[in-house]
C-alpha cells in the first residue's frame, strides 16, 4: 500500500515540477531522489512497516511475492534512471512529463503485483498501457514513433476488449470477481463461460507479454520507440505483465491446469522457437534485443507453465536477472550512433570499460554461469522439470538457449574480435560507475541468487 | 583447504593479471602464480593429506540443496597435478611467444584454469556445473581474439557444440536430482539416485552429449581439428593437455556410477563409435599435411581408447585409463612446445615444406624423439603402462562380449599411431633439409624450451619406469568407481 499511494502522488508532483523546476538537471534529481524514497518505504512495507492503511473490501493483497517484486522493479528503475535519465532530454521538450508518466507505470505495478480481484488487474494493466502508448510516441517529429505508438495502441485496445471479454464472461460464470472466488472448485466440468473467459485472459494477458503468436506488435513498437523508453518497456513492464499472468493463473484458475497447461507448453515453445530464430536473422542490435525480449519471455513463461514453488522464486529473479542486464545493453545501445552489429566493430577498443560491462551482460542473457542469468534459467527448467510432464519442452528450451548464444555473440564478437572504429563518444564517469555497479550486481546474484529469494520468505 | 585453494589462487591472480601493463611483468606474475599452485597441489598430495585438509564445504544454496562442496580425491589429485605442472611449463615453453594485450591473455589463462580445477574438484553436481561452463568461456575469448585467420568462426563452433552439450547435461543434472532421496545436489546423493532403466538411459544421453563433446567421440569430433589449428599454441596445449580430460574425468565421475544400468547397456555402442574414432582419426592423421591437425587427430585416437577403456569396466582398465590422463597431457604438451617451435622458425606447420631439421637443431630432435617415442607408447615411456593396462582391461573383462574385437582394432590403432608418428619426425627432422629450411638460420631451441622439453621428458622416463606413484594414488577411488558402477547383482535377477 505505501508504493501504491506514494507512486500515484509522485506522478503527480513530477507533473507539475516542470512548471515550477525551470532546470532539467533539478527534474532529473527530484525525480530520482522521489524513486529513492519510493523504493525505501516499499521495503519499510516488506520488513513489517505499513504507513497507509486503506480498506480496499479485499480487492488487493501485498503478499510478499508483490512486494519483492515491486522492490525488483522500483530497483531497476533506479538504475535505469541513473544511466539513461540524461537521454531522454533528446527525446522532447516535455521532460518532466516523462517521469511522470514513468510513476505512473509504476503505479499501475503495484497494482498488478497486488491484486485480488480481475477488476484491479483491468486498472493496473490499462494504468501501465496508456503511459506506454504515450512514451511510445513522445519522439513527435520522427514518424516511426508515431507509427509505432498508434500500432501499439489500436493493437493494445485490441487486447484489452479481449480480457474485459474475457472477465465479463467468467462474472457471468461465478457471478464474482474475486480470484478465490472463481478458483473455488465444483463438482463436474467446469463450465464453457469460465474456460472461454479463462482462455480470452489468456490470450489478452499473452499479448502484453509479448508470446506468440501475439508477438507481432513487439518488434516494431520496440524498435520505433525512442531508445531510452524502449529500454524500460521491454524490461520493468514486461517482467511486471509477467508477475500479473503468474498470479492471475496461480490463485484464479490453478484448480482448472489440466485445461490450460498444455496451450500454455505450446505457446511457451511457439514462443521460444520464433523469438531466438528470428533474433538470429536481425541486422540492428536494437531489434535483435526486441526478438530476446520474446524469446525470453518464452524462458519467462516456463514458470507459467509449471506453477510451483521453485517457478515464483525463479520467475523473481529471473525478472530482476532480465531487467538489469537489458537495462545495462540498451544504457549502452543508447550510446551508438549506428545501431547495426557493425555499428560494435572495434568497440572493445575505443570504450573497453564499457564493452566489458556489456559483456557481461550478454553472457547473462545467454545463461552463462556466475551471472544471474543463468541461475534464473536453472529455476525455470527445474520448475518445468519439477511438473513430471513434458520433457519435450525442457529440452527444447534448452536448445534454444543455445541458438541465443549465436545472436548474444555476434555482439560479443563485434566488440572483442573484428576491426573497427567507433565514432568517439562523450561518458561521464558517473555512467560508467554505474555500468560497473549494474555488472557487478549482475555477477552477486549469479552466485547468491539468495539475496532476492529469502525475501520471498521474509 | 587446498581444494579452495587450488581454485581461489589461479582466480584472483588472473583478475589481478587483467591489471598488467608490462609484458615482462605479467609473464613472471602468471608463472609465479602457477608455480605457486604446483606448489599447493603437491602439498596436497605429500604433506597435507589428510581429509581435514582435502575437503571442505560451505553452504551456498540451502533453497536448492546444493552446497559448494569440493574435495581432493585420488582422481582430483592426479587430474589437478597435470592441471598444475601442465600451467608453468606452458608459461616457460611459450615465454618468446608475443601477445597484444598480454595482462589479458594471461589473466584469461589463468581464470581457464581456476574453472578445471573446480571441475576436477567439484562434490556437487551444480558446482561442477558452474565450473564446467567457466572453463569454456576463457577459452572461447582466447581462441577468438589471439588465434588463426579463421578463429572468429571455429571458436564458434567450439563454443555452440560444447554449450549444447553442457545445456543437455544440464537437464540430466535436473532430472537425476528430482529423483535423488534428499532432492540434493551432492555427489553422494546422485550415485544413490532412484532412476528406472528408462530415466537411467535417458540421463545417460543427456550427459554423454557433454561429455562425447569435450572428449571428441566421434561423430562430435569435428570442432576439434579445426579449434587446434586456429588457436593460439598456449591455448591449444591447455586444451589438448588439460581440457579434454574433462569429458574422460566426467565419464568416469558423472557417468558411470550414477547410471550404471544404462553405462552397461549403452557401454558396447558408445565402445564402437569410440573404436571407430580411433581408426578414423589415425588414417586421417596419416595422409595429414598440417603438423597441428596430426597431433589433433593422434589426440582424438588416444581418447578414443581410454573410452573403450572406461566402458570395459575393468579395474586395470580403469587405472590405466586414470594414469593415461595424466601421461597423455604431458606428451601432447611436448609435442605442442615443438610444433610451436617449428612454426615460430619457419613460419609454416606443412610437413611437405619441412625437412633435414635435425641437423641444425639437434638438442630438439633428441628430446622430440623421446616424447614422440612416448605418445606411441614405447615400453620405458610413460604411456606404455597406461596403454598395456588398458589393453589388458579391455581384453579380461567380463562386462562387455565383444572385447576381443575392441582390443584388435584397438591395437591396430597403436600400429597406425607409430606410423603416423614416426612418419612424420622422417619427414621434418630428418633427411635433406629442405628448400625452406635450408636457407632460413636456424637457431636450436632456447634454454627455456629445453628446460619445458627436458622435464616433460623426465616425467616421461619416471613415470614410464616407475608408474607405482600414480597407480597408488588412484588405486582407491578406482575400487570405490567400480563398486559404484557395479551391476553383477542386478544381473542376476
Amino acid at each position: 500500500m505505501n508504493a501504491l499511494v506514494l507512486s500515484a502522488v509522485l506522478g503527480v508532483v513530477m507533473m507539475f515540477s516542470g512548471i515550477v523546476l525551470k532546470s532539467k538537471m533539478a527534474v532529473r534529481n527530484l525525480a530520482i531522489a522521489g524513486l529513492v524514497i519510493l523504493l525505501l518505504v516499499n521495503i519499510l512495507e516488506m520488513c513489517g512497516t505499513v504507513f497507509f492503511t486503506i480498506d480496499a473490501h479485499g480487492m488487493l493483497s501485498f503478499d510478499s511475492f508483490g512486494l519483492l517484486f515491486n522492490s525488483i522493479a522500483f530497483l531497476s528503475t533506479l538504475i535505469y534512471l541513473f544511466l539513461s535519465a540524461r537521454d531522454m532530454e533528446k527525446v522532447g521538450v516535455n521532460y518532466a512529463e516523462y517521469f511522470a508518466l514513468i510513476f505512473f507505470i509504476l503505479c499501475g505495478i503495484t497494482l498488478t503485483s497486488s491484486f485480488k480481484s480481475l477488476l484491479i488487474l483491468f486498472l493496473g494493466i490499462e494504468i501501465i498501457s496508456i503511459p506506454l502508448y504515450i512514451l511510445t510516441g513522445s519522439d513527435k517529429r520522427n514518424l516511426k514513433s508515431n507509427e509505432a505508438s498508434l500500432k501499439y495502441f489500436l493493437l493494445g485496445a485490441f487486447s484489452t476488449g479481449l480480457m474485459l471479454m474475457g472477465i465479463a464472461l467468467i462474472y457471468g460464470a461465478k457471478g464474482t470477481f474475486d480470484m478465490s472466488g472463481i478458483n473455488s472448485v465444483n463438482n463436474g466440468a467446469p463450465s464453457t463461460l469460465l474456460v472461454a473467459g479463462m482462455i480470452l485472459l489468456l490470450f489478452s494477458m499473452s499479448f502484453k507479454a509479448s508470446v506468440v503468436p501475439f508477438h507481432f506488435w513487439t518488434p516494431d513498437v520496440y524498435d520505433g520507440a525512442p531508445t531510452v523508453f524502449t529500454s524500460f518497456m521491454a524490461t520493468i513492464v514486461k517482467a511486471a505483465v509477467f508477475i500479473a499472468f503468474i498470479r492471475l493463473f496461480d490463485e484464479a484458475f490453478g484448480e482448472l491446469r489440466s485445461q490450460w497447461q498444455l496451450l500454455v507448453a505450446v505457446l511457451t515453445a511457439a514462443t521460444l522457437f520464433i523469438g531466438n530464430i528470428t533474433a538470429v536473422f536481425q541486422q540492428s542490435v536494437k531489434r535483435m534485443l526486441a526478438y530476446s525480449s520474446i524469446a525470453q519471455a518464452g524462458f519467462m513463461m516456463l514458470s507459467l507453465y509449471a506453477m510451483n514453488a521453485d517457478a515464483k522464486e525463479g520467475l523473481l529473479l529471473y525478472t530482476a536477472a532480465y531487467s538489469l542486464a537489458t537495462i545495462g545493453i540498451f544504457a549502452v545501445l543508447i550510446k551508438m550512433k549506428d545501431y547495426t552489429f557493425d555499428g560494435f566493430n572495434g568497440f572493445a577498443r575505443s570504450q573497453p570499460l564499457l564493452a566489458a560491462t556489456t559483456t557481461i551482460f550478454l553472457l547473462s542473457l545467454a545463461g552463462i554461469p556466475l551471472t544471474a542469468g543463468f541461475l534464473s534459467k536453472f529455476y525455470m527448467l527445474k520448475a518445468a522439470l519439477g511438473t513430471g510432464k513434458y520433457l519435450w519442452l525442457v529440452i527444447f528450451a534448452v536448445l534454444m538457449a543455445a541458438v541465443s548464444v549465436y545472436y548474444y555473440f555476434r555482439v560479443i564478437q563485434a566488440m572483442y574480435f573484428k576491426e573497427g572504429e567507433t565514432p568517439a563518444m562523450e561518458i561521464r564517469p558517473a555512467f560508467k560507475w554505474a555500468l560497473v555497479i549494474l555488472a557487478a550486481l549482475v555477477i552477486l546474484l549469479g552466485i547468491f541468487p539468495n539475496l532476492i529469494i529469502t525475501w520471498y520468505y521474509f | 583447504m587446498i581444494p579452495v585453494l587450488l581454485i581461489v589462487i589461479p582466480l584472483l591472480t588472473g583478475l589481478a593479471a587483467f591489471f598488467f601493463r608490462s609484458e615482462r611483468a605479467v609473464r613472471v606474475w602468471v608463472l609465479f602464480s602457477s608455480l605457486l599452485t604446483l606448489g599447493v597441489s603437491l602439498s596436497g598430495i605429500c604433506l597435507l593429506n589428510d581429509d581435514k585438509w582435502l575437503s571442505f564445504q560451505a553452504d551456498w544454496l540451502p533453497g536448492l540443496n546444493s552446497s559448494f562442496s569440493v574435495k581432493l580425491d585420488g582422481m582430483g589429485q592426479l587430474l589437478c597435478l597435470l592441471n598444475a605442472i601442465a600451467y608453468p611449463l606452458i608459461f616457460i615453453a611459450t615465454w618468446n611467444s608475443n601477445y597484444k594485450k598480454p595482462g589479458n591473455f594471461f589473466a584469461l589463462m589463468l581464470l581457464g584454469q581456476a574453472g578445471m580445477m573446480g571441475v576436477f574438484l567439484a562434490m556437487d553436481a551444480l558446482v561442477f556445473y558452474f565450473f564446467w561452463e567457466l572453463a569454456l568461456i576463457p577459452m572461447y575469448f582466447l581462441c577468438s581474439q589471439w588465434g588463426g585467420e579463421k578463429r572468429i568462426a571455429v571458436t564458434f563452433k567450439f563454443f555452440i557444440y560444447t554449450f549444447i552439450g553442457s545445456l543437455l547435461m544440464l537437464v540430466g543434472i535436473l532430472i537425476v536430482q528430482s529423483k535423488t532421496p534428499d532432492h540434493s545436489f551432492a555427489i553422494t546423493s546422485f550415485y544413490n539416485a532412484e532412476l528406472s532403466y528408462k530415466q537411467q538411459d535417458l540421463v545417460f544421453w543427456l550427459f554423454f552429449a557433454a561429455f562425447a563433446v569435450k572428449m571428441p567421440i566421434f561423430p562430435f569430433h569435428t570442432w576439434q581439428p579445426d579449434t587446434y589449428e586456429q588457436a593460439p599454441t598456449a591455448t591449444t596445449m591447455v586444451l589438448s593437455g588439460v581440457m579434454v580430460k574433462m569429458g574422460v574425468f566426467g565419464l568416469i565421475r558423472w557417468l558411470l556410477p550414477v547410471v550404471p544400468v544404462a553405462a552397461y547397456l549403452r557401454g558396447d555402442l558408445v565402445s564402437t563409435l569410440a573404436i571407430i574414432g580411433m581408426i578414423y582419426a589415425s588414417l586421417i592423421a596419416i595422409k595429414q599435411n598440417d603438423l597441428k591437425r596430426l597431433v589433433a587427430y593422434s589426440s582424438i585416437a588416444h581418447i578414443g581408447l581410454m573410452c573403450v577403456a572406461i566402458f570395459v569396466e575393468h579395474k586395470s582398465a580403469m587405472q590405466g585409463v586414470m594414469i593415461q590422463m595424466f601421461n597423455h597431457g604431458i606428451n601432447i604438451i611436448g609435442l605442442w612446445i615443438v610444433v610451436e617451435w617449428i612454426e615460430r622458425q619457419f613460419g609454416t606447420r606443412k610437413i611437405s615444406d619441412l625437412g633435414g631439421i635435425a641437423v641444425k637443431a639437434p638438442a630438439l630432435a633428441i628430446l622430440l624423439m623421446v616424447v614422440a617415442l612416448a605418445n606411441i607408447a614405447l615400453p620405458l615411456t610413460n604411456a606404455f603402462p597406461g596403454e598395456f593396462l588398458m589393453f589388458n582391461g579391455i581384453y579380461s573383462s567380463t562386462f562387455t562380449k565383444w572385447y576381443l574385437w575392441f582390443t584388435v582394432f584397438a591395437g591396430i590403432c597403436i600400429i597406425l599411431a607409430a606410423v603416423y608418428m614416426l612418419n612424420m619426425i622422417r619427414k621434418v627432422f630428418f633427411g635433406e633439409p629442405s628448400l625452406l629450411t635450408g636457407s632460413v638460420a636456424v637457431y636450436d631451441i632456447k634454454p627455456h624450451e629445453k628446460f619445458a622439453l627436458g622435464t616433460i621428458v623426465v616425467l616421461i622416463f619416471w613415470m614410464g619406469v616407475y608408474p607405482q606413484a600414480l597407480l597408488g594414488m588412484t588405486n582407491e577411488i578406482t575400487d570405490f568407481i567400480l563398486k559404484e558402477a557395479n551391476i553383477s547383482h542386478l544381473l542376476k535377477k
